[in-house]
């Protein structure tokens, strides 16, 4: 029954990739802690860490998809929900590292000590707390996205407009924490950590445990994203997208849509970020970065947005051939960039998940004309006997 | 000089039988404009326009460019507030007092000349969003389709003759379609007055007499208004005709009677109006 109520309707694609996920998350999982390393069939952490944050990579870019590929808000800003999620995590990491900071300062962390500051800032409360952190994770993004879109969204802020002042959103958010005055690193950020929930964060099995924590966020937060857009709420955001007056004209409150599933993105974005941060052991002003945003995007845009599963492969796509250039030519990057997203427009505005569709779809086409010939013919019969009336 | 009582007038049980929102149609009017004026910049759009309209007929309003249609369905459907003059839904519902929003649910629904469908929802998703019911976010988000609702759009879709197209994209839907979609758009959400801009306006031949048996079935049950410049089709449909003419009306009556007014045949430059 559950079963069924989860499946019913959905794309058959997205299941495919859920399969991959999981079996990609097993295969991982045992190759590296189970496989010794001498074996071929070893899988390295390094591996493994690339391959978790890539599936954060992937949950952003589910985010991004439900409120681009549904809605119709392009936000060209998701990175800064991204980060802050990543923020609050770092915080409750550098809380975790205690006194064993190279100050050894048990009550504040090393660039506070460096900075010569002597009591911990009043935001800092409550992160030695994983409960508090995991909920100011959801919390801070979300309140930010929700003040955030309802002056937008009441204003009727909308397309490249709101694709802008996204940008200036993120933008200003990295000038501010480039600042040491912030109280959140300035430009070297939270880094250094030690451990998370005591296990060691350099141990084999805790970047397993991260890498399979972000494989169940994504996996979750596919489900949710799926659950939202089949739902009749789903609808009503499609039918925003498509005719947003006549929306309105019909009775829904066009900007407490949009609102709802900005701030569910966000939050969305957030969890990326947490799980993000720990597995690369970094947090900088940099996440912020407009262009980090905007490559999110284009992760969204290749893999066709509009299919929660599209940006999943799109994700993957993107990064890996990122890693494997940049090791090749890393000033090339932003050129190849740049040309994937303006070919992806012009040949395959669907994303690389058209191609998949590509076969099934005539199929599909002649069927409609079959019924549409039959509905002709039927009208020509009414239309006949009405004239025979007259 | 039509006695339209205020609200607050009517008292006694004829009231309490009525359900609030209810018209009150017990002379036989659906709707009744009163010495409605509505100027933009000293330009009179409507002037002193008076309009009754009986409860289930089929009225056809027709009229030169720049008569005060458009301006007098603004005014009808709340979109406009008149400058002066009073509009009654029934004999007991004051219009003016009313949002858009409010009007368009179970009033006067009004269907736009140029048709939008959400083209990415099938046709019956189409009709599920425009039935009355919640609207709020949360609600809807945890609203589950009925049975009464999904009979309810096989009704509809019924009557507008799409049903078997009812789990198709409206996107591949062929213009007439699509303006058959949408004037069951408007029937889901149940309005006692349907206006209609220029159905018939790009359609085939076969559309043009479908849409005018759609429109004359739907009368009776509902109160339609067609507003349309081609007169085969105001012949073809037509019982009462208004034209208007500067922001009044300048004749009414049976097609054949307001085409032979010599004021009717003045204003279209000497032509009648089927010579269109």
């Amino acid at each position: 029954m559950l079963f069924k109520t989860l499946f019913a309707g959905h794309e058959r694609g997205g299941l495919i990739v859920m399969l991959a996920i999981v079996l990609m998350l097993l295969w991982v999982s045992i190759g590296n802690l189970a496989v010794p390393a001498s074996s071929s069939w070893h899988v390295s952490t390094y591996t493994v860490t690339i391959l978790g944050k890539f599936l954060t990579y992937a949950l952003l870019a589910v985010s991004i998809d439900l409120i681009w590929g549904y809605a119709g808000i392009l936000s060209l800003g998701h990175g800064a929900f991204f980060a802050l999620g990543g923020y609050a995590m770092g915080m409750y990491l550098m809380r975790e590292i205690g006194d064993r900071g190279q100050y050894g300062n048990p009550n504040l962390p090393d660039f506070m000590v460096f900075l010569n500051w002597h009591e911990l800032p009043w935001y800092w409360y409550g992160f030695d707390h994983f409960w508090f952190a995991a909920l100011m994770v959801l919390l801070v993004p979300g309140i930010l996205a929700g003040l955030f879109g309802w002056l937008a969204f009441r204003s009727k802020v909308s397309g490249v407009y709101f694709a802008i002042i996204t940008q200036a959103l993120t933008y200003a958010l990295m000038l501010a924490f480039f600042r040491n005055e912030m109280g959140f690193g300035g430009n070297n950020g939270l880094t250094d950590f030690k451990d998370i929930l005591g296990f060691s964060i350099t141990e084999n099995s805790t970047r397993v445990g991260l890498f399979v924590a972000s494989g169940i966020a994504l996996i979750l937060g596919y489900f949710i994203a799926q659950a939202i857009v089949r739902s009749r709420f789903g609808r009503v955001l499609v039918a925003i997208r498509d005719a947003e007056p006549r929306t309105r004209a019909c009775g829904y409150p066009v900007a407490q849509y949009k609102l709802v599933v900005f701030v569910i993105s966000a939050m969305l974005a957030a969890v990326a970020g947490a799980l993000y941060v720990p597995q690369v052991g970094i947090i900088n002003p940099g996440e912020f970065s407009p262009l980090s945003s905007i490559e999110a995007v284009a992760w969204v845009a290749t893999g066709g947005r509009g299919s929660l599963f599209g940006p999943i492969i799109g994700a993957f796509a993107v990064n890996y051939s990122k890693t494997q250039l940049t090791t090749l030519a890393p000033d090339l990057w932003p050129f190849v960039l740049g040309g994937l997203f303006i070919l992806v427009t012009v040949f395959l505005p669907k994303g690389l998940i058209s191609l998949l569709g590509r076969r099934k779809k005539p199929v599909e086409e002649s069927e409609t004309m079959v019924i549409n010939k039959a509905i002709k013919q039927e009208t020509s019969v009414a239309a006949d006997r009405k004239t025979e009336v007259l | 000089m039509l006695s339209v009582p205020n609200e607050s007038e009517i008292i006694g049980d004829r009231v309490a039988t009525l359900a609030p929102g209810q018209p009150d149609v017990t002379h036989g009017t659906i709707l009744y404009l009163e010495d409605v004026t509505l100027s933009f910049d000293g330009f009179k759009a409507l002037n002193k326009l008076n309009l009754t309209l009986d409860d289930g007929e089929l009225r056809c309003i027709i009229g030169p460019n720049g008569a005060g249609k458009s301006t007098m369905m603004d005014v009808i459907t709340g979109r406009r507030k008149p400058d002066s003059g009073q509009v009654f839904f029934g004999q007991n519902i004051d219009l003016l007092k009313h949002q858009e929003h409010e009007i368009a649910r179970g009033m006067v629904g009004r269907k736009f000349q140029r048709p939008t469908v959400f083209e990415a929802l099938t046709v019956a998703e189409n009709i599920e969003l425009t039935l009355l019911g919640p609207r709020a976010p949360w609600a809807v988000l945890k609203a589950r389709s009925t049975a009464a609702e999904r009979d309810r759009i096989d009704e509809v879709l019924t009557t507008i003759g799409l049903i078997q197209l009812r789990h198709q994209p409206a996107g591949i839907l062929s213009h007439g379609q699509k303006q058959w979609l949408e004037i069951g758009m408007l029937l889901a959400q149940n309005p006692r007055i349907l206006l209609v801009d220029e159905p018939v306006a790009g359609m085939t031949g076969e559309e043009v007499a479908r849409t005018a048996e759609l429109l004359v079935s739907l009368a009776g049950e509902r109160t339609v208004v067609v507003v349309e410049h081609d007169m085969a089709f105001v012949r073809k449909i037509a019982r009462t005709v208004t034209v208007l003419h500067q922001g009044s009306v300048l004749a009414e009556g049976s097609l054949s009677s307001v085409q032979s007014n010599p004021k009717v045949i003045e204003v279209y430059l000497g032509e009648t109006p089927c010579s269109h």
